[in-house]
C-alpha cells in the first residue's frame, strides 16, 4: 500500500520502467540518425513501437499521478528548488507525452505509413503536408535534446537529494526497505509505518541501514 | 521501530564526484551514440553533404536524382506473385501509384545526356493503408556494394574547382581499388544515354524477401520491363538537354504507357547483399502484373515532390534483405528529404528556396 512518504508503488514501478524506456529511446533515436549501417533499420524498427508504448504508459502514469498525490517535498527545501522540481516534473510529463505524439504526427505529415511491426500500422493523425513534416521533425529533434538535458538535470538533482541532502526524496521513488521521512520534523509524518501490515519494513532488522543513512 | 532522524547534509567530495561522474558518463555515452565523439563514423549527413558538395546546393531539390518528373497511374496485379508474397498489392486487383522518373546527380539543371542512367521511383498505395516504395535504375547492376564505397566514390568524383570536372587520377585510383565497379562501368561505356524514359527497363538492384502466407521467405529482386523497348529516339533528339521530360509528355499525350513488373527469385547461393552482381538470367521470373502510367506533372508542383522514395518502406509481405545499401539509402534519403522539405517550409537554418517570379 502507498505510504504517505513515498510514491504509490505503481507510480514507482512506472517511473523506473519508463526511465529505462525513455533513455533507451533517446539513445536509439540519436543513434539511428547517425549511422548508415544496418543498425539504422533495426533501431528504427524498435523506435516506433517503443515510442508508442511510452505514450500509452505516460497516459496511464498521468492518471496515477492525478489519482494518488505524490508525497510533499521536504519543507526545508528552498522555494526556488521546490519550484524547479515541480516545473521540471511537469516538463518531463509534457515531453514524454509530446515526443511520441510528435513522432506519430511527423510521420503522418510526411505521408509515411506509421508501421509498428511488419503488418501493424497506426492511422495518420495529420494530413500529408511536407512543411508540417519539416517543422515537426525539427521539433522532434530539438525536444529530444531538451528531454535528454532535463533528464540529466533531474538525475543530478535526485542524486543530490540522495547523497548530499539526504532528505528522503530519492528514497520516496526507490523500492527501499526502510520507510523514509521526507520532512525534517512535521509531527504528522513521523511514525505511522510501524503498524502498516505487510510493509516490508516489518521484516527488516531494526538497525538495517537504509539508503540515506550516513555510511561513514 | 524508530524512524532514523534526518541526517544533516553531507559535504564530502566523493559524493559530489559520484553525481558529476553519473552526469558525465551519461553525457559521454549519449555523445558517442549521436556521433559527436566519433567523427570518422559514416553518417547519413556526411553522405548527403558529399552529394551536395559535388553538385552544388540547390535548395528544395533532392540531393541525388534531383532532375525528374512526376507521373501517376496504377498497378494491375496479375495475382501470379501472390503465392510468394502475402502483400495485398500482389493479389489480383488494382493499386494506385505515384511515380517519378529522374536522372542521377544533385543538379536539377543537368543535361539529360550527361549520364546514361535513368531512374523510376514508385509508391504503391495499398488499400489497407500500407505502402510499397521503391527506387529503380536502368543499369542492371549498381557500381558499388557498400555505403562506404558509395561515399568513397563521391569523394573521388568531386569536381575540381579549377576545371569543373572530377580529377581523372582520383577516379582511376578509386576504380582500381574497387574492381566490383567493373560490371557497371562496362554497362555505362556501351550505353548511349537514352532520349526516352519510356523505352528503359528499371532494376530494383537491391535484394528483398517476399513473405508468403505461410511465413516462408523468398529472396527476390524486381524490375520494370517496358512494353515498348525500341524506338527511344523516335520522338526527340538525344542532344537536347531536356529531351526526357518532353519525350514523356509527348508519348503520354498519345495514351498510357506500360511496364511489366517482374519478380526474379534467387536460387540458393545467389548474393542478396551485393548489388554489383546480377543474378544469372535463368532464374525463375514471375510476371506480377502491369504498371500503367497515365499522367505526367512537373516535379515542382507535382505529387512526387514531397515523397521520399525510401526503399525500406514496405508493406506486410515484403522485407529488406541483408543488402547493406538498403539501410544506408533509408538513412540518406531521410536526411535529403529533411533538407529539402525544410527548405520549402522555410525552417530556420535551412537555405531559402528561390521563388520563381
Ligand atoms: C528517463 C528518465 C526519467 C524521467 C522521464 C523521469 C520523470 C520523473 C517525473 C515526471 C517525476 C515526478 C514524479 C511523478 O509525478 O511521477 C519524477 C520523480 C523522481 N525521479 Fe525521475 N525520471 C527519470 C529518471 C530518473 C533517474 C535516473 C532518477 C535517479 C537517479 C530519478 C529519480 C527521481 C526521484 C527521486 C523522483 C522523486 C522526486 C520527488 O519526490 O518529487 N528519475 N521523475
Ligand atoms: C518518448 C518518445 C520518443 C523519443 C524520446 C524519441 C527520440 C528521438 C530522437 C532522439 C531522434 C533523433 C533526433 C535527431 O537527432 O534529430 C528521433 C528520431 C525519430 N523519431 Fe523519435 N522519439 C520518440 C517517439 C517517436 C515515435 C512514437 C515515432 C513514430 C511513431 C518516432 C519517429 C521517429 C523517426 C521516424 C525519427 C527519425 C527521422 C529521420 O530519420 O529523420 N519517434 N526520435
Ligand atoms: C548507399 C547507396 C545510395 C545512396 C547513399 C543514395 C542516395 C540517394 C539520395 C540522397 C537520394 C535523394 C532522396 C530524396 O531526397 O528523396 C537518392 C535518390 C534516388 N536513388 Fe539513391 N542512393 C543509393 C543507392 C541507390 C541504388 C542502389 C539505387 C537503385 C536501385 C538508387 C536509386 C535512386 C533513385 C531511383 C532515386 C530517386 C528517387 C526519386 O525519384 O525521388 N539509389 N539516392
Amino acid at each position: 500500500m502507498s505510504r504517505p512518504d513515498s510514491f504509490h508503488p505503481l507510480a514507482r514501478l512506472l517511473h523506473w520502467l519508463m526511465a529505462l524506456a525513455i533513455l533507451a529511446m533517446l539513445f536509439v533515436g540519436v543513434g539511428m540518425v547517425a549511422t548508415v549501417s544496418t543498425r539504422h533499420q533495426w533501431l528504427l524498427a524498435i523506435h516506433r513501437p517503443l515510442g508508442v508504448t511510452i505514450l500509452l504508459l505516460a497516459l496511464l502514469r498521468l492518471g496515477v499521478r492525478l489519482r494518488w498525490r505524490p508525497p510533499p517535498l521536504p519543507s526545508d527545501m528552498p522555494t526556488i528548488m521546490q519550484w524547479l522540481a515541480i516545473s521540471s516534473h511537469w516538463l518531463l510529463y509534457a515531453l514524454m507525452i509530446g515526443m511520441p505524439l510528435i513522432g506519430w504526427a511527423m510521420l503522418s505529415a510526411g505521408g509515411f505509413p506509421v508501421m509498428l511491426g511488419r503488418s501493424w500500422h497506426l492511422p495518420p493523425i495529420l494530413p500529408a503536408n511536407s512543411a508540417l513534416y519539416a517543422w515537426l521533425r525539427l521539433a522532434h529533434g530539438v525536444l529530444a535534446y531538451l528531454l535528454f538535458f532535463t533528464i540529466l538535470g533531474h538525475m543530478a538533482a535526485a542524486l543530490y537529494h540522495g547523497l548530499i541532502r539526504r532528505d528522503g526524496v530519492l528514497s520516496s521513488m526507490t523500492f527501499h526497505r526502510l520507510p523514509r521521512r521526507r520532512s525534517p520534523a512535521p509531527s504528522t509524518n513521523t511514525a505511522p509505518e510501524a503498524g502498516d501490515i505487510g510493509s516490508p519494513s516489518q521484516t527488516d532488522p531494526p538497525d538495517s541501514p537504509g539508503y540515506g543513512t550516513p555510511p561513514l | 521501530m524508530l524512524e532514523p532522524e534526518r541526517t544533516p547534509p553531507a559535504r564530502s567530495t566523493w559524493r559530489w564526484a559520484v553525481i558529476a561522474a553519473s552526469v558525465a558518463v551519461l553525457l559521454l555515452l549519449f555523445g558517442y551514440t549521436a556521433g559527436w565523439l566519433a567523427p570518422h563514423r559514416l553518417t547519413p549527413q556526411r553522405i548527403v553533404d558529399a552529394l551536395q558538395r559535388n553538385a552544388g546546393l540547390h535548395p528544395g531539390y533532392r540531393r541525388n536524382h534531383a532532375k525528374g518528373i512526376c507521373v501517376t497511374g496504377y498497378f494491375d496485379s496479375s495475382g501470379n506473385a501472390s503465392a510468394y508474397s502475402r502483400a495485398i498489392v500482389f493479389a489480383p486487383g488494382r493499386t494506385p501509384v505515384v511515380g517519378r522518373f529522374a536522372i542521377p546527380g544533385g543538379n536539377p539543371g543537368a543535361p539529360d545526356g550527361g549520364t546514361p542512367v535513368r531512374s523510376l521511383a514508385l509508391r504503391f498505395d495499398l488499400a489497407n493503408g500500407q505502402q510499397w516504395r521503391t527506387g529503380m535504375n536502368n543499369s542492371p547492376v549498381f557500381p558499388v556494394a557498400t555505403p562506404q564505397s558509395f561515399y568513397e566514390q563521391l569523394v573521388a568524383s568531386r569536381p575540381d574547382p579549377a576545371t569543373g570536372h572530377p580529377d581523372p587520377l582520383k577516379l582511376a585510383a578509386f576504380y582500381a581499388a574497387h574492381p566490383e565497379t567493373g560490371a557497371f562501368r562496362a554497362w555505362a561505356k556501351e550505353t548511349t544515354p537514352s532520349s526516352s524514359y519510356v523505352t528503359e527497363s528499371y532494376y530494383g538492384l537491391d535484394a528483398f524477401y517476399l513473405i508468403d502466407a505461410g511465413g516462408k521467405r523468398h529472396a527476390v529482386r524486381w524490375s520494370a520491363v517496358p512494353e515498348a523497348a525500341a524506338g527511344a529516339s523516335e520522338m526527340a533528339s538525344a542532344t537536347a538537354p531536356d529531351v526526357l521530360a518532353g519525350d514523356l509528355q509527348q508519348r503520354l499525350a498519345n495514351g498510357p504507357l506500360r511496364w511489366r513488373l517482374m519478380l526474379t527469385l534467387a536460387a540458393p547461393g545467389d548474393p542478396t547483399n551485393d548489388a554489383t552482381r546480377a543474378w544469372p538470367p535463368d532464374r525463375h521470373i514471375i510476371d506480377a502484373g502491369t504498371l500503367v502510367i497515365e499522367h505526367v506533372q512537373p516535379q515542382d508542383n507535382g505529387p512526387c515532390r514531397d515523397i521520399n522514395y525510401d526503399p525500406t518502406v514496405l508493406p506486410d509481405g515484403i522485407v529488406v534483405s541483408d543488402d547493406p545499401l538498403l539501410a544506408a539509402r533509408s538513412a540518406a534519403y531521410a536526411n535529403s528529404y529533411l533538407r529539402r522539405t525544410s527548405e520549402h517550409a522555410g525552417v530556420p537554418g535551412a537555405t531559402r528556396v528561390e521563388r520563381q517570379p
